[in-house]
């Protein structure tokens, strides 16, 4: 594909509002959500390893606090799974597909993936 | 347990052989039969590279949840983790909690993504807007690399489940065995292609979680569904020390190295998954990146329960047939949760466990093979060698040779591997992924001015400090058990020992190595930006514009 100085139909898009805005959505919920369940996991990791003592603490019967903090994993994983499923579901489906309608209906001359990949489609 | 069957299990146990390898043999033989069927029927439309490879794009997402359920949920996950709960207790239980939280990284950053991007693997992602020749190949090669590792853990698992369930103890008669399952593997994935792998794939995944949680129900019940009175049990029967199995640091916890180890492996579990290129082919399988986030989200509901159901089974493995018994057994640690299932139900219930370990492996083994061959076809043959000038039927035929090239391997890899914990192997795998794949992924879907040679810089040094630390590591070498004097490494000759790294796993360093080389080689690099092509996979990653549809028959 050669170089071409104008402006492609993605960058076009890319600099839309409504795309600036989808992919700002996007970023400001995975990231933020990224950090917030590594740090948890990894507290969890650094205290099993080295806060035994805790870990042990029995707090009903041979229910330590380490399985306690353990299934709080379970927990969280499954809470942030369907926290974000919805969200993805709700707030940017739609966006997306509108975008892509307009995208795909605006026939790219560019003819990007196609050409670049060098073999047909099946 | 009542007395004779403590009996029986004793004897058993000296003959090296449990329940009635008929029995064994008949259910394995059903399964085998019902998934033919199913290959033959699902072969039909394997016409392009789309259907051999992708499946035609046609899975829902709940069926592909439920077959990277089945493609994840490995010989590790069961023999691997029961095993290591049975012996290590807790320890054993961060194997469960890292591979499924990394599934959160798989849903939030990659899977989406990545369906709006790519085509058939991995590559088609990483090499979009950079060099295509040299970063396919890299990609390609680390892909091989991970699988390799992935094969040899699944291979291991099946010998030592050979050894326990058909009674086989020479080496030469389990060589047989591991090599009809690798015929039987190479079989549906030349026939059956991704479709036929990906209905085996969801078998093997229901039958798995609906034997597990049986089990679970059984073993709960024993002990009144109380699980600290199971705790107890598991206490008890491991005699003096006992309570350290409800306490972190028993694997772990002997020295300052073993709590790096243990770091070292919580950071390549977690960060594993998400580069693992045969789950990241699954998300080809589906016509949309909502269907992706779909199966990505019935993948973790039903992960995420098979292994609180291997926290009961790994304890109550502990606490009904004990870390002694199970380590006298012929498969060792792996052989905790068929050891758990005889004592529970007899020969049956043993029967029909072992026939889905058998099942998992061969599950497991076909998804990792399609995927090696999908990788050296698409991206070596038809992207580097050919240049793009291929027909789509060629590509699926050089598919086709390296699936009979990869299961000669993974047969060989397997006659080799026998005997090593099967989580463990997987775990190197994870390091590998994370290791190779990760930043790279991870970069060319957010980093603007992330470009080839810090793709190759990332990948090649990711891939090459992952195996060489490995090959210095006293997984290879010099391991030597303190009590028996015997050889816990690779190389069982007790006399050779390269072991100069310390660490089990390499993670910890090769990790945060290979996302800094991906940064360096960039910086350094003088390579033009494309502003368009990351514009082009911007706006295609997020809107799903452009991206492959389902092929109709």
């Amino acid at each position: 594909m050669s170089e071409s100085p104008q402006e492609t139909d993605y960058q076009r898009v890319q600099r839309s509002p409504e795309f600036q805005d989808l992919r700002r959505r996007f970023r400001r919920f995975v990231f933020p959500m990224t950090a917030l369940f590594l740090a948890w996991y990894f507290l969890y990791v650094l205290l099993a390893n080295y806060a035994q003592a805790f870990m042990s603490q029995r707090v009903v019967g041979n229910i330590t606090v380490g399985l306690l903090l353990g299934l709080g994993q379970f927990v969280s994983t499954f809470v942030i799974t369907m926290t974000y499923a919805r969200w993805a579901n709700r707030k940017q489906d739609a966006v997306a597909a509108n975008l892509r309608e307009h995208i795909e209906s605006g026939a790219l001359i560019d003819g990007g993936a196609d050409a670049r990949h060098g073999g047909s489609l099946a | 347990m009542t007395r004779s069957d403590a009996t029986v299990l004793a004897v058993a146990a000296d003959s090296g052989q449990i329940g009635d390898p008929l029995v064994n043999i008949a259910i394995f033989g059903a399964f085998v039969l019902v998934t033919l069927v199913i290959v033959f029927r699902a072969s039909r439309n394997n016409r392009s590279a789309a259907d051999y490879y992708a499946a035609g794009r046609s899975f829902t997402g709940p069926q592909n949840g439920t077959a990277i359920a089945g493609d994840y949920l490995s010989a590790a996950s069961f023999l691997g983790i029961c095993g290591a709960i049975a012996i290590y207790g807790y320890d054993g239980f961060l194997y469960s909690i890292g591979f499924l939280v990394a599934w959160l990284v798989a849903l939030l950053l990659v899977a989406e993504l990545l369906r709006n991007t790519g085509r058939f693997t991995m590559a088609d992602v990483l090499s979009f807007r950079l060099r295509q020749r040299p970063v396919r190949m890299a990609a390609a090669l680390s892909t091989l690399a991970v699988v390799f590792f992935y094969l040899l853990a699944q291979m291991a698992g099946a010998g030592g489940l050979v050894a326990l369930l058909l009674g086989i103890d020479g080496a030469a008669g389990q060589g047989v065995v591991i090599a009809v399952v690798g015929a039987l593997m190479i079989f549906y994935v030349l026939v059956g292609g991704m479709k036929g792998t990906t209905w085996v794939q969801i078998i093997k995944a229901i039958l798995l979680i609906a034997g597990a949680g049986v089990m679970t129900v059984w073993v709960l019940a024993r002990y009144g569904f109380d699980l600290s009175a199971l705790l107890q049990g598991a206490i008890d029967t491991a005699g003096e020390g006992g309570e350290t199995l409800i306490e972190p640091g028993r694997q772990y916890g002997a020295s300052s190295l073993t709590q790096l180890n243990f770091l070292s492996l919580a950071l390549a579990l977690v960060l594993g998954t998400a580069g693992l290129p045969h789950v990241l082919m699954r998300f080809y399988t589906v016509p949309s990146a909502k269907e992706a986030r779909r199966s990505v989200v019935w993948a973790i509901w039903l992960i995420g329960i098979f292994y609180l159901f291997t926290l009961v089974l790994g304890y109550g493995a502990g606490a009904l047939v004990g870390p002694e018994a199970i380590m006298a057994a012929p498969g060792r640690a792996n052989s905790a949760a068929p050891l758990l299932a005889y004592e529970l139900g007899g020969v049956l219930l043993l029967g029909v466990i072992s026939a889905v370990a058998f099942a998992t492996i061969l599950a497991v083994v076909a998804g990792l093979t399609i995927t090696a061959a999908a990788s050296f076809a698409h991206d070596i043959y038809a992207s580097v060698i050919k240049r793009g000038e291929v027909a789509p039927d060629g590509e699926v035929r050089v598919a086709r040779i390296t699936v009979l090239v990869i299961g000669a391997l993974a047969i060989v890899g397997g006659i080799f591997a026998n005997g090593q914990n099967v989580a463990f192997l997987v775990a190197l795998a994870f390091a590998v992924a994370a290791s190779a794949n990760l930043p790279t992924i991870i970069y060319s879907l957010f980093w603007k001015r992330f470009n080839t040679a810090g793709a190759l810089w990332s990948m090649y040094g990711g891939l090459l400090s992952c195996v060489v630390l490995i090959a210095l590591s006293p997984v290879v070498s010099g391991k030597v058990d303190p009590v028996t004097g015997e050889s816990l490494s690779m190389i069982r000759d007790t006399s050779v020992d390269f072991a100069v790294f310390p660490l089990e796993n390499p993670g910890i360093v090769s990790i945060p190595l290979a996302f800094l080389l991906g940064i360096v080689g960039t910086l350094l690099s003088k390579e033009q930006p494309h502003p368009e092509k990351f514009a082009e996979m911007e706006v295609r990653s997020l809107t799903g514009a452009g991206a492959e549809k389902a092929t109709s028959h």
